[in-house]
């Protein structure tokens, strides 16, 4: 192949990988925004939503898009209990104990896990047959499409309910003040409990389509995932949701890159490498403002 | 005039810091109350506690003969109490338009909402002209304008008001005090905090006055503002 084809190819096998990242990122972005936690058991709702889908198609026999419903609500609800269970109570606490606490959600949900599942991985079921589609001399298979076309359509509701409803306009301000907006009759726990459904619900979609695309799924295959949409939302600048999304596919398209023209073994170096270039150069991300306020 | 806001013996603590130590005031419909004292009197502490932001450890307060004290501060706004934060505390990231939605979020009748959103623009014409702005980019005097229209389009029956003076230029200081007047004559009981002593005094129907999280002095302002006491201690002699 040429070299433009096969940096092509490179480009869509990253933006796919990347809107997966995007995915997860948000979760984290947003729950960050909200109640200023790095939630460290985010990836791992990822890998119960992967598991939801995967009982979803093999248990329930449902199609890949209600299994892609039942696991968005399923896993939502769970993202919501933890938050309920494992942070509420610590709502006031020093910053360091939710961060241990999270940490600890983290282990429980991956040795729950293997616990009810086993820890043996599974093959995802093959959903998507074996469509390609050929443009040129590239091949974007049914797999990626698929990604992409979720991917775009979930970013677009997202946006529609955080900049025009009413919920998404109080998950604002109680992002940018917590207690100004209750001072305009914000319910927080309300909202904090919202934020939750909706980026583990993102979370929850991730983990299927990494199910389709990858066909194995297993307890811990949250836990890289996890790191790397925790490395694209820094990037973006946390707590910025465009920046999750954009942090997310550029994150996407180096380790396509990396793996394509050097060679894979770097390409978790080189997501590793890019937090450390980001926390050195700009600590705020792509997006983020330097914080420069009025008083 | 009846009792609108009434506090009785309230104890406020910041952890072992006790902030707050058995005050005690009155607001009655229809007032401008004005609460005046030093840096760290309690004067933002005792409207937080109103507000819900934070629960007295013990005392009573009453709003409208309903006990409100230790109620959350989502709630207290539908009471119809809206407070004006200490340094104004506007969304800085949202819409001038989005700030005064946010202010509404409490009712659902979007044609009172549009009625009021008016009201809002005729009071602040300014705000009308930069309503597609983003709030963080207005200048001091057009933010405190903006917390203003924002606590208003809750339409309280109380609105409470923290150092609205806070780093403006007198003539805009002036022009804020004229509107608070406004407010109150259209119906609104307004509980005002300031340090700018002077300027409160001569709006308020009454005053009270805090130190060291103690009320040490009360009664009819145009009384307070000719004592000796005040006039020494936030008068400037
Ligand atoms: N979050 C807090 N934690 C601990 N102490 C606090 C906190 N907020 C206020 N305080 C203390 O409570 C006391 C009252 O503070 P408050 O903010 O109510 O004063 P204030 O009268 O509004 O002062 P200012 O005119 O400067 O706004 C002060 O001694 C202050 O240091
Ligand atoms: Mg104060």
């Amino acid at each position: 192949m040429e070299f433009s084809q096969q940096l092509m190819q490179q480009l869509i096998n990253g933006i796919s990988l990347g809107s997966i990242y995007a995915l997860i990122a948000l979760g984290y972005t947003m729950i960050y925004g909200i109640i200023k936690l790095i939630n460290f058991a985010h990836g791992d709702i990822y890998m119960v939503g992967a598991y939801i889908g995967f009982f979803a198609i093999t248990q329930a026999n449902v199609s890949i898009f209600p299994a892609l419903l039942i696991s968005m609500v399923v896993t939502g609800l769970l993202g919501m209990l933890v938050e309920k269970l494992a942070y509420k109570p610590l709502r006031h606490a020093p910053r360091i104990s939710i961060l241990i606490t999270a940490i600890g959600v983290s282990f429980f949900l991956e040795y729950a896990s293997m616990y009810f599942v086993s820890p043996t991985p599974r093959t995802f079921p093959e959903v998507m047959g074996n469509v390609a589609f050929h443009v040129g001399d590239l091949v974007i298979n049914g797999q990626q499409l698929l990604i992409l076309g979720i991917t775009v359509v979930l970013m677009v509701i997202l946006t529609y309910i955080v900049q025009r409803t009413k919920l998404g306009k109080a998950m604002r301000a109680a992002s940018f003040d917590t207690e100004t907006a209750q001072l305009m009759g914000v319910n927080a726990d309300q909202v904090i409990s919202f934020t939750f459904i909706i980026g583990s619900a993102l979370a929850a979609v991730a983990g299927v389509l990494v199910g389709v695309y990858y066909n194995s799924i297993d307890p811990l295959m949250g836990i890289m995932p996890g790191l790397k949409a925790f490395v694209a939302a820094v990037l973006g600048g946390i707590g910025i949701l465009p920046g999750a999304v954009v942090g997310g596919l550029v994150l996407g398209v180096i380790e396509a890159l990396v793996s394509g023209f050097i060679s894979s073994t770097f390409r978790d170096a080189a997501a590793f490498a890019i937090l450390i270039l980001v926390l050195l150069f700009k600590p705020s991300g792509l997006f983020g403002k330097n914080t420069n306020e009025k008083v | 005039m009846g009792t609108m806001l009434k506090i009785d013996n309230i104890n406020v603590y910041y952890g072992a810091i006790h902030a707050i130590k058995g005050i005690s005031l009155e607001v009655r419909e229809g007032e401008i109350v004005t609460l005046i004292g030093a840096n760290g009197a309690g004067k933002s502490t005792t409207l937080r506690t109103i507000s819900g932001l934070l629960k007295p450890k013990d005392g009573k307060i009453s709003f409208l003969g309903k006990d409100i004290a230790g109620k959350p501060a989502h709630e207290i706004v539908r009471e119809g109490i809206s407070q004006v934060p200490e340094g104004r505390r506007i969304f800085a990231e949202m819409s001038v338009l989005e700030n005064l939605e946010l202010g509404a979020f409490i009712r659902k009748d979007a044609d009172g909402i549009k009625a009021d959103m008016e009201m809002v623009f005729r009071r602040f014409p300014r705000l009308e002209e930069r309503k597609a702005q983003q709030a963080g980019t207005l200048s001091g005097g057009e933010q405190q304008m903006l917390a203003m229209g924002r606590a208003l389009m809750s339409r309280p029956k109380l609105l409470l008001l923290d150092e609205p003076s806070m780093g403006l230029a007198p003539l805009l200081i002036r022009e804020i005090f004229s509107i608070i007047e406004d407010i109150n004559k259209t119906g609104t009981t307004i509980l005002l905090v300031e340090q700018n002593a002077n300027m409160a005094l001569s709006i308020a129907d009454r005053a009270y006055v805090l130190e060291t999280g103690r009320i040490t002095l009360s009664g009819d302002a145009a009384k307070l503002a000719a004592s000796e006491d005040v006039r020494k201690a936030y008068l400037g002699g």
